[in-house]
């Protein structure tokens, strides 16, 4: 089942909270890109331009108590869930204010208080991660579902099989969202998947599944909605695969030689800001004055992160072996 | 009381159960099998589904379900059916269980408890037969235990259970039938500190787990001819007590170190290196190891015993530190 219902937005106030985040989400990636140019943000950086109405779309099916697992590629999903820009451009650059401390940075944004598990690096990892949050709600007896996002990579790794049978097996109030851009880092997918209907994977271990247009944020939040729903009520896990595309190279160290810049220019022609820009005007729920709005708006909230990054402490060195495990700063060999 | 080191683990199981009701279980054949090594036998009847869970073949995902359930403020018990499948779920312990707290910036703890059983001496051939604790040892994150008696057996699940960070306990598959007395008020341990388990003068043997009787054997062979062997547990492998290891050394004057874990790279290792840290010149003799021969373990009855430590060996490595 494709899900196509790409329904007008409930008002012109969410419309615009909708393209506010996305743009938001790119206008911040943006920066970092320049940052990382600069030397001021270091190590890996994977950018989700291109993808921001995927994050944008399923964070809107989420409350409060909710879960996120998500990926390396997590900047969108940690902005659009509450944490703070200052506090994730923090953690960029490796800054004690940030919201891991600093010890965790691009791939390693976390927070406890909303339910935020990371930022998890090793392709598939956090899919048992969301089954096992998703069981503690559920022994609990909270109605709370847990959005565990991944790429199509994770497809080929053992534990997005192993994960979606025991969250089937145990009926685990778990939100799978496959982030499909087409490419495991540069191999494409029908060069890493024999079978392309990732749909007919998730009933392969009787799990509810749909597919949706990952460059329309209104599908996409219909699509999590809808979804969210049904997990919620105790159905079972649900798999969303959501079709997207990566504007920008898979990190800063790739050359993108596995792709050609005709593909590139095509799937732009399908960016979601103006996409959803063109959705809120033929609805007539978008003024000439309210892009320019949100963008200084956003702007000025990226400054302050900046800002804010620049001049925050770095941890004392003296730090070094704490968090390690609970307790004093011993690493836990004495 | 008599008990077994089976029946002590059942009860540190059904206490913990009864005490805390965050705590469950899971694993492949806990439930309705009880327990490949029947450790959980009757637990489910106890307890029921819910706390009680059979798991998919899936080590890696039922063990990153505990770390998970962990995160979200349960306190699971994870059982891998031995350390030879915990390769399996090695993704999930050291890139997930390990690392959270760290990278989150102390944010989140994963209070984990994984049980699995290891080691050789059963016939069960190169797969069935690891040692690979030492391993283990070697990741900052998490705790490492052994559990070598009955005592340990009934009390390190409990404490390990109220530590905010993964703990692995290593129960050596020799050792679940081993039969003894059992104070009947015994219950948590500590778990932060090394035992003396026969006290000496001429030698330290420092061991932990299944070598532990060995150990004591060798140490008993010794006592006949006069040399006077104190046997230290270290029961913790990470982190180790390193203060209970010199101080032995430092009263011995030599050591034998017995670890079923192969020599190259190893636990036995650590130790060696750091009592050449801490006591290099208290010694009256190098640093002497015993450890398993650098082989799969061989699956016929006198291989498998030749090539894993043995009292004889243990004795002999220590009266060749006395006489020379």
């Amino acid at each position: 089942m494709t899900d196509q219902g790409s329904p007008q937005p409930a008002s012109r106030e969410h419309g615009l909270a909708l393209l506010r985040e996305m743009i938001r989400i790119r206008r911040f990636e943006e920066r970092c890109a320049e940052l990382y140019g600069q030397g001021k943000i270091r190590g890996f950086l994977h950018l989700y331009i291109g993808e921001e109405a995927v994050a944008v779309g399923a964070l809107q099916a989420l409350r409060p108590e909710d879960a996120i697992v998500a990926t390396y590629r997590e900047h969108g999903h940690a902005l659009v869930r509450g944490i703070p820009a200052t506090k994730v451009m923090a953690e960029m650059y490796g800054k004690a204010t940030g919201c891991s401390r600093g010890r965790g940075g691009s791939m390693h944004l976390f927070d406890a208080a909303t339910r935020f598990y990371g930022g998890n690096a090793i392709v598939a990892c956090g899919l048992p991660l969301a089954a096992g949050v998703a069981l503690a709600d559920r022994l609990r007896g909270e109605r709370r579902v847990t959005a565990c996002f991944f790429g199509d990579g994770a497809l080929g790794e053992g534990e997005f099989h192993e994960s979606l049978n025991l969250a089937a097996l145990w009926r685990l109030p778990v939100l799978f969202v496959c982030e499909n851009n087409l490419y495991a880092m540069g191999t494409a997918i029908e060069r890493h998947q024999a079978q392309l209907d990732l749909p007919l994977k998730a009933r392969g271990y009787a799990v509810a599944a749909a597919s949706v247009d990952g460059m329309d944020v209104l599908a996409v939040e219909g699509a999590a909605r809808r979804a969210a729903e049904q997990v919620r009520a105790g159905e079972g896990p649900f798999l969303l695969e959501a079709r997207t595309y990566r504007f920008r190279a898979h990190s800063a160290y790739d050359p993108e030689l596995y792709r050609s810049r005709e593909e590139v220019e095509r799937w732009k022609q399908r960016d979601p800001i103006p996409a959803l820009q063109r959705a809120l005007r033929e609805a007539g729920v978008l003024r000439p004055e309210d892009v320019e709005r949100l963008e200084a708006g956003i702007a000025r909230e990226i400054d302050e992160a900046v800002a804010f990054a620049e001049a925050s402490p770095w941890e004392p060195v003296d730090d070094l072996l704490r968090d390690v495990v609970a307790g004093p700063a011993s690493g836990g060999a004495p | 009381m008599r008990t077994t080191y089976r029946e002590a683990l059942r009860t540190a199981h059904r206490e913990a159960l009864r005490r805390d009701p965050r705590v469950f279980l899971m694993g492949e054949d806990v439930g309705r099998y009880g327990g490949s090594y029947a450790v959980s036998k009757g637990l489910l009847e106890e307890f029921g589904p819910e706390r009680i869970r059979d798991t998919p073949l899936s080590e890696s995902t039922f063990v990153g379900a505990g770390v998970g359930a962990a995160l979200a403020g349960m306190r699971p018990i994870v059982e891998i059916m031995t350390v030879n499948f915990s390769l399996l779920a090695l993704d999930q312990i050291v890139n997930n269980a390990a690392l959270l707290r760290h990278m989150s910036g102390g944010q989140v703890s994963v209070p984990l408890v994984i049980r699995m059983a290891t080691g050789a001496g059963r016939q069960v051939a190169a797969q069935h037969s690891h040692s690979l604790e030492g391993w283990y040892a070697h990741i900052p994150g998490i705790k490492v235990l052994a559990p070598a008696t009955l005592e340990d057996a009934r009390g390190m699940l409990w404490s390990a259970l109220q530590d905010p960070d993964p703990v692995l306990l290593f129960e050596h598959a020799t050792l679940y039938a081993a039969e003894g007395d059992l104070a009947e008020g015994a219950g948590a341990v500590d778990i932060a500190r090394a035992a003396i388990r026969r006290p000496g003068r001429d030698v330290s043997i420092l061991t932990y787990g299944g070598t532990l009787p060995k150990a004591l054997a060798a140490a008993e062979a010794l006592g006949r001819e006069g040399i006077d062997a104190e046997v230290i547990d270290l029961r913790v492998l990470r982190p180790l007590d390193g203060g209970a290891i010199l101080a032995s050394v430092r009263k011995t004057r030599r050591a034998v170190i017995v670890d079923e874990g192969w020599r190259s790279g190893s636990l036995s290792a650590e130790i060696s290196a750091r009592i050449m840290e801490g006591a290099f010149y208290d010694l009256d003799a190098p640093v002497a190891r015993v450890c398993s021969a650098e082989t799969p373990i061989p699956y016929p009855r006198h291989l498998e015993e030749a090539a894993l430590p043995q009292p004889e060996g243990i004795a002999a490595a220590a009266r060749e530190l006395i006489h020379g």
